[in-house]
């Protein structure tokens, strides 16, 4: 939306605004609003979707090949969070933020700390509360159940081991404004996560669209039965995707902390989003993950102009909830083998 | 290194010693974010006494314990199926005796007189409290949940969201709310009774009719978010619900009828035998529902919405309906909470709160009322008892901990809970049995 439209609007409410009432200097006021603060909300607002686009691909992945929903995916960012938190704490000193080239080394090492912590979370995930289910065929709901299990385990024996209260992540750069986008600074943090989030993504596309691992993936995700016949070893892929999936959400909490802090409780909101997000842009497919997570990002950060800050998860689960009813296949449909 | 760990006796006491480290470090002292390595460390390695036996480091004393499950696991793993037929055996006799109608009888009745002569039995006020707050409000709501998870086989994990339109509804009647009471003037809280179970009944099915259109999975997300708007509106629209605030005072309830003449006052017993007598209701209800038509079309469309659908059964109907009946119990539950604890609170109506209603129909046997009841009796007396008097090195907040590991281990070995339903524990079976047409849903996995 280019912002002139917005003035455009503006200029013309405030000429006819005496004829819509108070509703119409409402809406004067927040489209002026909305004008002004446009590009700082969407810059925040392409980060954040970004951070949701990298979690969402974790729920898109697994559902992909075992058509379920991963419920305990917000502890793998939550661990992912306190991974990178643990890192910066032992390798960033009291005094001045780093800069330069130890900057980016230490922000690299975070992200690695949280995609292996993450990696492994999943992998453990998914031998103990989704391996033995499947060994049994079990029924849908006790997936279901297990997961909320797990996920109800991790965060609060996380909140037993690290302690209750929010803490904030020890900065490893200067969070200084780089460059301006019409007016509106756009900080280090955000810098950060495009670059880390747009290498992720580009990696990430290549890899299920043009490697060998990548193609038995999409195999199974196509049709299991078939892909097993033809030699994809089913166990070790799945395997493999959760590891994939566990290792961009467990950057993703990493850089999620970076700006927020780490709680025992962080996984809970950003994942419901980035659910939102992988069913927005359809879910089981990997691209859609990405564009409903910048889709996502971008509107919710708009909204802040309209609504109060309080209401913003509101506002998020009502695109939830819309999606779902009209249209439950997303903006690019369901499949993950044909989409990548 | 291979070969070894191949070994199935190998692999199995890997496995043991897992879990008994992973029980280690959910026992053990708790760390922070200043000393993270202290709780872990601690786990193991802090002395403690063994039974009372000797003191010892933790790591020994669950070693031992981790070797003695690994030697009770053998011997189930090679001589389970002959010592499950001999108890099975065993308990024919009583069984068939059971099975008939009088016998039956005899044992409900005898429990009813149990249950309305415990206040004289413990009389504790510690208890007496808990009879009521903790353990009849939590069994109200598990077979309420019951009747959604259970019989009609939907994920909901939003339900404490019915118990806080139940409360709210209770305060709002009551005249206890920042708006005006719903008539115009105060009401009793005896009559918030009906009021609220017909608004959750309604809050129900609004929220039924267009969420339960969708699959088991995302109905569970939707139910989720549905939870948490609930709790962001209590907390913060100050005008209508007072906020984070809560409400003003809730009076107590208090009957005025022709002769009849009783207040409800500040001791637990007489909200226990009023609460008692409304789960007998509910539970009589439900029973019959589960057996009548309701209950089949139910059954018919949890185990296959297609075929249920074909036969004639409005699938969206049966679950709006599954929707709103047990909601129904979860609203009394407010009202009785409002009303018992003068005050309602945003803050008391959580995320884990639903998890924790959730884990009582799970452990309990889902579909199966006498299972919902026993495994809400059961986790709420032994809750109640750590909270009243917590073994040495206990934090209330660890038993959530317990609680989610509880719903992965009965997924893992007893999905149909301590008590099964017999309908339930066909279901499974027959889904785990039969492989064809579910591989593309779920894979099966071959070690092969």
């Amino acid at each position: 939306m280019d912002p002139r439209l917005l003035l455009l609007g503006t200029i013309w409410l405030r000429l006819r605004g005496d004829s819509l009432g108070a509703f119409g200097h409402y809406l004067a006021a927040h489209f002026d609003t909305l004008r002004l603060e446009f590009w700082a909300l969407f810059v925040g607002g392409v980060a954040n979707g970004l951070l949701y686009g990298m979690i969402a691909v974790g729920y898109t992945l697994v559902y992909g090949v075992l058509r379920l929903i991963n419920f305990a995916h917000s502890e793998i960012f939550m661990s992912g969070g306190f991974a990178g938190y643990f890192v910066m704490r032992a390798l960033v000193g009291a005094g001045a933020p780093p800069a330069g080239i130890a900057s980016v080394g230490l922000i690299t090492l975070g992200i690695v700390a949280g995609g292996t912590v993450g990696a492994v979370m999943a992998t453990v995930l998914e031998r103990v509360a989704y391996r033995p289910l499947r060994r049994r065929n079990a029924p849908k709901l006790a997936y279901l159940i297990s997961a909320i299990g797990a996920s109800y385990f991790l965060f609060n024996l996380a909140g037993k081991e690290f302690g209750h209260l929010a803490v904030s992540t020890p900065q490893p750069y200067i969070n200084h404004p780089v460059f301006h986008i019409f007016g509106a600074p756009v900080q280090m943090y955000f810098v950060i996560i495009f670059i880390v989030g747009l290498v992720m993504f580009v990696a990430l596309d290549r890899v299920i669209s043009k490697t060998r691992l990548g193609r038995g993936i999409r195999a199974v995700a196509q049709d299991a039965e078939t892909a097993s016949l033809m030699g994809v070893n089913i166990d070790r892929t799945i395997a493999i995707t959760f590891i994939v999936g566990g290792t961009l959400g467990g950057a993703a909490g990493f850089l999620f902390g970076l700006g927020y802090g780490v709680v025992y409780t962080m996984g809970f909101v950003p994942a419901l989003k980035a659910f939102t997000a992988a069913v927005l842009g359809g879910i089981g497919n990997l691209r859609g993950a990405m564009i409903g997570g910048l889709i996502l990002g971008i509107f919710e950060s708009l909204s802040v102009v309209f609504v109060q800050a309080a209401y913003i998860d509101v506002v998020a689960f009502g695109i939830l909830v819309t999606v779902l009813l009209v249209r439950p296949t997303g903006i690019l449909g369901e499949r993950l083998g044909r989409a990548a | 290194m291979k070969e070894l760990l191949a070994k199935t006796a190998v692999r199995r006491l890997l496995i043991t010693v897992g879990v008994v480290a992973v029980i280690e470090l959910m026992t053990g002292p708790p760390g922070s974010n200043t000393e993270p390595i202290y709780g872990f460390s601690h786990s193991f390695g802090e002395s403690s006494s063994f039974f009372g036996l000797f003191r010892t480091q933790r790591w020994v004393a669950f070693f031992c314990l981790a070797l003695i499950c690994w030697g009770i696991a053998s011997v189930w793993f090679s001589q389970g199926p002959r010592i499950k037929k001999s108890l099975h055996d065993a308990s024919a006799m009583p069984r068939r005796a059971f099975e008939r109608r009088p016998v039956r009888w005899a044992a409900l009745g005898a429990l009813l007189a149990f249950a309305l002569l415990l206040p004289h039995i413990e009389t504790q006020p510690f208890w007496q409290a808990a009879m009521v707050e903790q353990i009849s409000v939590y069994v109200l709501l598990a077979i309420g949940l019951n009747v959604v998870v259970g019989f009609a086989g939907l994920l909901d994990l939003g339900y404490v969201a019915f118990y806080a339109i139940g409360a709210y509804t209770t305060a709002w009647v009551t005249g206890a709310l920042p708006t005006p009471p719903l008539f115009g003037h105060a009401l009793n809280p005896f009559w918030a009774i009906p009021i609220a179970i017909l608004i959750v009944m309604f809050a129900g099915v609004i929220l039924g009719a267009p969420t339960l259109r969708l699959r088991g999975d995302y109905l569970a997300i939707v139910t989720l978010g549905f939870g948490e708007i609930i709790t962001i509106f209590a907390n913060n629209l100050y005008g209508i619900t007072g906020g984070s605030l809560g409400s003003k005072l809730i009076p107590h309830p208090s009957i005025h009828l022709g002769p009849i003449k009783y207040d409800w006052g500040l001791a637990p017993v007489p909200y226990y035998y009023l609460t008692l007598g409304f789960i007998v209701l509910f539970l009589v209800v439900f029973s019959l529902l589960e057996r009548s038509r309701v209950g089949r079309s139910w059954t018919a469309i949890r185990e296959d919405e297609v075929a249920a659908e074909s036969v004639g059964i409005n699938p969206l109907k049966y679950k709006v309906m599954a929707f709103a009946i047990g909601a129904a119990s979860a609203g009394f539950a407010g009202v009785i909470t409002a009303s018992q604890s003068n005050y309602v609170f945003p803050s008391s109506f959580t995320l884990s709160f639903s998890i924790n209603v959730l884990v009582l129909v799970i452990l309990g046997g889902m579909g199966s009322i006498a299972g919902v009841v026993l495994g809400a009796i059961l986790i709420q007396t032994v809750t109640e008892y750590l909270s009243h008097s917590p073994p040495s090195g206990y934090q209330p907040s660890d038993l959530y901990i317990y609680l989610g590991a509880l719903l992965v281990t009965m997924m893992i070995f007893r999905p149909a809970g301590l008590i099964p339903s017999r309908r339930r524990k066909r279901e499974i079976r027959l889904s785990e049995v039969e492989h064809e047409g579910h591989l593309d849903e779920v894979l099966t996995g071959d070690d092969t």
